[in-house]
């Protein structure tokens, strides 16, 4: 037990507690007791247990989940609860040879590459200067999960006042090193870049943390053997912080992207009004923007569970190259040893 | 586990404080900090609070006064008036009101729901236990925002656009608060602890009661403190379920740049405004929610 509670392992990793604290205790039974309470296993209360999460979810999540796949199939209405009129696969039609799809899916690869990339990459970087013994640490770290809580909305309010043509402090910024002034919000690519700020803002110390984790319950033998080798600090994060991660970046990497195929809030506020068009030419429209722009705005909402479904396919095709990519490294390195 | 107790201390409730939550301090090998990573380090820290810090001071000046140069670096009271203007132009005190309600009552169902099937799936046998927690693993899988469309047409049609329980119901649950609970239970929960209750002839419920609730108690309170900061920064179904009439503060921060002539200064005010009660919890349990989110997180 002493060792369970000393490790650095975390809550999935500290299985051996229970186990041990078993093997602690004598194996002498008492005089049977005169009442005993039911039996925990073969307990039918493990139903009535789980029950309310599988009807919360069951009722809230997977019934409309699987009812937007019945709403693709049909032009409907928002006020069409019954589903309006069966059209087939034609909406799936319309998506393929719609611009604003095309322009949306385009939009959100690169705002996601654009935010996803240099987030994780800054968030390893600064988990291994928190990994240092620090003065102070509770307080960084803390200081670091700030725009964690700052919510989607003030975060995007506040930055689009950052990146204010007239009136931003960026934009002063530039002026003053002699730069011009940069329309953010009417570029594509400054829209989407000023876009990726706020999602990195507001993500990289949270995976920053979730990286410190995991480094530190890395082995120290490791670290120790490499350096018996000789190898630089540089050489000990490459070759032995980052594969001990692996698991843990791939992990992240399907979270952020995920989260970066729904991107909706940020382009939604950006232009501060609200608007779902995403931009004058639609130059930071995603396909989370779109959907709702087909539903709420066009009331299409057989287009908008199309466009919906197109994304829970790409999220689908997502994990499945992150399985695929797991299983060789893993196979791979099964060869190696 | 049939194993039946024989030294009274170690059903002592102290086994269940002995908890996997609590971290070792980094181990020894860690190399002390240069100069380099402490500029760095504040570096960061600066950025991260630099755009809340901003809020203030572009709260509290005109645009005049914030495109000068070099611009104003304080806030001054002129904040407390475009407070009271955001105030006006959005029912700010409402939308506190309504988030806390919001927050608060999808924290109570999420760490109470989730807490019986963690403890169900980390400590009762009963069939398909297996199947039902991958299941219950499956669903995170699932994007909410893929379900919005006939969600908005049902609480459409139970007439509960613009109430709070259409923002409550749909999230009162929560995969990751099921598998986390599940995961601190199974091995902060000594199997000793529910066979002694079962031989005093406890019930289920009764050891639920007893003896599992205050063993998962720092659970329930980081699962809580996530919970809460999730509920109260929740924009996108909110935004489609409730209007500017009856908002959370998100919706109604969200609303306060779509007027005709949008005051910057305003909105920076009314956005520190909704931003507020969630940093002011930040500062008092910053600590323990950074522990939360580095213990969960962690995948054996």
């Amino acid at each position: 037990m002493t060792l369970a509670d000393d490790s650095p392992r975390t809550l999935a990793g500290t299985t051996g507690l229970a186990d041990a604290t078993a093997q602690d205790v004598a194996d002498v039974r008492p005089p049977r007791a005169p009442r005993r309470g039911p039996s925990l296993s073969r307990n039918r209360w493990g139903y009535g247990y789980v029950a309310p999460f599988f009807v919360v979810f069951g009722a809230f999540s997977l019934f409309p989940f699987l009812f937007t796949a019945w709403i693709s199939l049909h032009d409907a209405r928002l006020s069409d609860i019954d589903g309006g009129t069966f059209v087939g696969l034609d909406n799936y039609a319309a998506l393929l040879g719609n611009d604003f799809f095309w322009n949306a899916l385009r939009n959100t690869i690169t705002i996601g590459i654009l935010a996803t990339v240099p987030q994780l990459c800054l968030a390893l970087g600064l988990a291994h200067l928190l990994h240092y013994k620090l003065r102070g640490r509770t307080f960084f770290r803390t200081l670091m999960l700030m725009p964690y809580a700052t919510s989607i909305a003030a975060a995007t309010l506040v930055f689009a006042t950052l990146f204010g043509r007239d009136y931003g402090i960026i934009n002063t910024a530039l002026e003053a090193v002699g730069l011009d002034r940069v329309d953010w919000e009417a570029g594509t690519w400054s829209s989407q870049i000023a876009i990726a700020v706020i999602v990195t803002w507001r993500w990289t110390g949270y995976n920053a943390l979730i990286y410190l984790a995991a480094m530190q319950s890395i082995p120290g033998e490791l670290y120790e053997a490499a350096e018996m080798d000789g190898a630089s600090r540089w050489r000990q994060f490459l070759h032995v912080t980052i594969p001990s991660l692996r698991p843990t970046i791939l992990f992240t990497v399907v979270v952020s992207t995920i989260g970066a195929i729904q991107l909706f809030g940020e382009p939604l506020l950006f232009a501060g009004n609200g608007s779902t068009t995403g931009g004058s030419r639609n130059q930071y429209q995603t396909l989370g923007l779109l959907m709702y722009q087909q539903g709420w705005s066009n009331f299409n909402v057989g287009q908008a569970a199309t466009t919906a479904w197109a994304m829970f396919l790409i999220i689908l095709l997502v994990i499945g190259l992150a399985a695929v990519a797991g299983r060789i490294r893993s196979r791979r390195r099964g060869d190696l040893r | 586990m049939t194993a039946v107790l024989d030294r009274p201390s170690d059903s002592s409730p102290e086994v269940g404080r002995r908890s996997p939550l609590r971290r070792r301090k980094p181990r020894s090998r860690a190399g002390k900090a240069g100069p380099i990573t402490y500029t760095l380090v504040v570096l960061t820290a600066l950025v991260s609070v630099f755009p809340l810090y901003w809020a203030t001071v572009a709260g509290s000046h005109t645009n005049a006064e914030i495109a000068a140069k070099p611009p104003p670096f304080l806030p001054n009271a002129t904040l407390f008036e475009n407070v009271a203007r955001a105030s006006e132009q959005a029912p700010m005190g409402l939308a506190i009101l309504n988030s806390v309600l919001v927050s608060s009552a999808i924290t109570v169902g999420t760490v109470l729901f989730c807490t019986l099937a963690g403890f169900a799936f980390a400590k009762l046998r009963f069939k398909g236990n297996g199947v039902l927690l991958s299941l219950v693993v499956g669903t995170m899988m699932v994007p909410t925002q893929l379900s919005v469309i006939p969600l908005f047409m049902m609480i459409a049609d139970l007439q509960w656009v613009d109430q709070l329980q259409a923002v409550i119901l749909p999230t009162l649950v929560s995969a990751f608060g099921v598998f986390f609970m599940r995961q601190y239970l199974s091995t902060a929960l000594p199997d000793e602890l529910l066979e002694a209750g079962r031989v005093d002839g406890a019930s289920t419920h009764r050891i639920f009661f007893s003896i599992v609730l205050p063993v998962a108690r720092p659970a329930m309170a980081v699962l809580g403190m996530l919970t809460f900061l999730t509920a109260w920064n929740e924009f996108f179904w909110p935004i489609i379920a409730l209007t500017a009439a009856n908002p959370t503060v998100q919706v109604a921060i969200a609303n306060l740049g779509s007027g005709y002539v949008p005051q910057r200064a305003v909105i920076m005010a009314g956005t520190l405004l909704g931003t507020l009660p969630v940093l002011a919890v930040f500062a008092v349990l910053g600590k323990q929610i950074v522990g939360g989110i580095m213990s969960g997180a962690v995948k054996g």
